[in-house]
């Protein structure tokens, strides 16, 4: 199946990505929402810019439709993206790196039913501290971009997702129920490196 | 050893992450022993294996059981307990005399249990991801459930077969331990 995937940049998106691969798929294109509002509740901010150069590395066409980030008018925005996807790559449905979120999940879900593609949510439900020890055993290399709640502070940004972050993240969830994979929106992550790159990605 | 079958309805594999995985999780974490066949694979040695059914759901846009339902005739005369989850409840319905209507609810809804229903009962908020359901449940369903003039719950009145049109994977996760526990 001809599919796109929408793409942040981040672990749950790329992981996705990487799941359609081995399940066979094509991934027929990549569609980057770039929205003004840093406090989206739909879209990751944090260096999406980054975006360009990860679908360079992955060698797959990449749609960026910027938007104001308006509340529900985003959504348009997100619309008209996957129509161009539609008729640029004849995708037959889009993937998400959804997990927990029915508010990013039911939007996304109904913009395909209107367009009669199918939507495809592989990480759906995933417990988060399996999806953080999958993305080791499939070699990714993620880094945390950005942190939004308490106790993450500026020490968090730029470490890398490996075992002793996890069992920091374990900790935090016990002592102050933050989602270790951040599916609340306590962080935002950048993918360097993950099989799906013909190279890493290096930033200062 | 009896062991709980999980029935994938998914046309594509790649769906079984979203819809099927979820449902063995619940039952992994309760140690519960289960094994997975797609429906256009199950053998009579699978039903005769297994202690009780989950028939999964699938996505929006995944009608393919409704081509295939003659797959799922085995339903008329099993005498196990059954859970049918969406397209699962569907299923049952079409086996069982029912029709197939149009309309669409996704997301999240308040669904009232008129009495207990699987741990169930009164207001509980629901999610919901489906472009149909059934009507024309007959004299022998019971119906639990009804918002937005459909049916979303029912149990057949002499067998232990359930339906959901919800998706209990998502928010009502207790609903499955507890059809394990019946």
């Amino acid at each position: 199946m001809k599919l796109a995937v929408l793409f942040s940049g981040g672990k749950d998106s790329i992981y996705a990505a990487w799941l359609v691969k081995k399940h066979r798929h094509e991934i027929s294109c990549l569609v980057s929402i770039w929205s003004e509002n840093k406090d989206s509740f739909m879209f990751h901010t944090p260096r999406i810019e980054m975006t360009k150069k990860q679908a360079e590395l992955m060698k797959i066409p990449l749609i960026v439709q910027k938007t104001k980030g308006k509340k529900e008018i985003e959504l348009k925005d997100l619309e008209k993206a996957i129509k161009k996807a539609v008729s640029e790559f004849k995708i037959e449905g889009v993937v998400t790196g959804a997990v927990e979120s029915v508010y990013q999940s039911t939007r996304i879900q109904k913009i395909c039913n209107k367009l009669k593609i199918e939507c495809f949510n592989p990480l759906w439900q995933k417990n988060q501290i399996e999806l953080l020890n999958d993305l080791l055993k499939e070699n990714f290399e993620v880094v945390i971009s950005s942190v939004a709640a308490h106790p993450l502070d500026e020490k968090w940004i730029g470490r890398k997702i490996d075992g002793n972050f996890i069992k920091d993240v374990e900790k935090l969830k016990e002592k102050w129920g933050i989602n270790p994979a951040g599916e609340g929106g306590e962080f935002e992550s950048l993918v360097l490196d993950c099989p799906l790159f013909s190279k890493g990605l290096r930033i200062k | 050893m009896k062991e709980l079958l999980v029935v994938s309805v998914c046309k594509e594999k790649l769906h079984e992450l979203e819809f099927v995985d979820p449902v063995t999780d619940i039952l992994q974490g309760a140690d519960i022993n289960f094994f997975v066949r797609h429906y256009s694979k199950i053998k009579k040695e699978d039903l005769i294996h297994s202690n009780k059914i989950i028939i999964c759901g699938t996505s929006l846009q995944d009608n393919n059981f409704v081509e295939d339902i003659k797959s799922f005739g085995w339903l008329k005369s099993f005498k196990k307990p059954v859970l049918g989850i969406c397209a699962g409840m569907q299923i049952l319905g079409l086996i069982f005399g029912g029709k197939i209507d149009d309309k669409g609810e996704v997301g999240f809804y308040f669904e009232n249990f008129k009495k207990e229903f699987l741990g169930l009962n009164g207001k509980k908020e629901v999610y919901h991801l489906h472009n149909r359901y059934v009507s024309g449940w007959g004299r022998d369903w019971e119906v639990f459930a009804e918002g937005n003039e459909i049916v979303q719950a029912v149990k057949h009145r002499e067998k232990d077969l359930y339906g959901v049109l919800f998706h209990p994977e998502v928010r009502n996760k207790k609903t499955i331990l507890e059809f394990v526990k019946e």
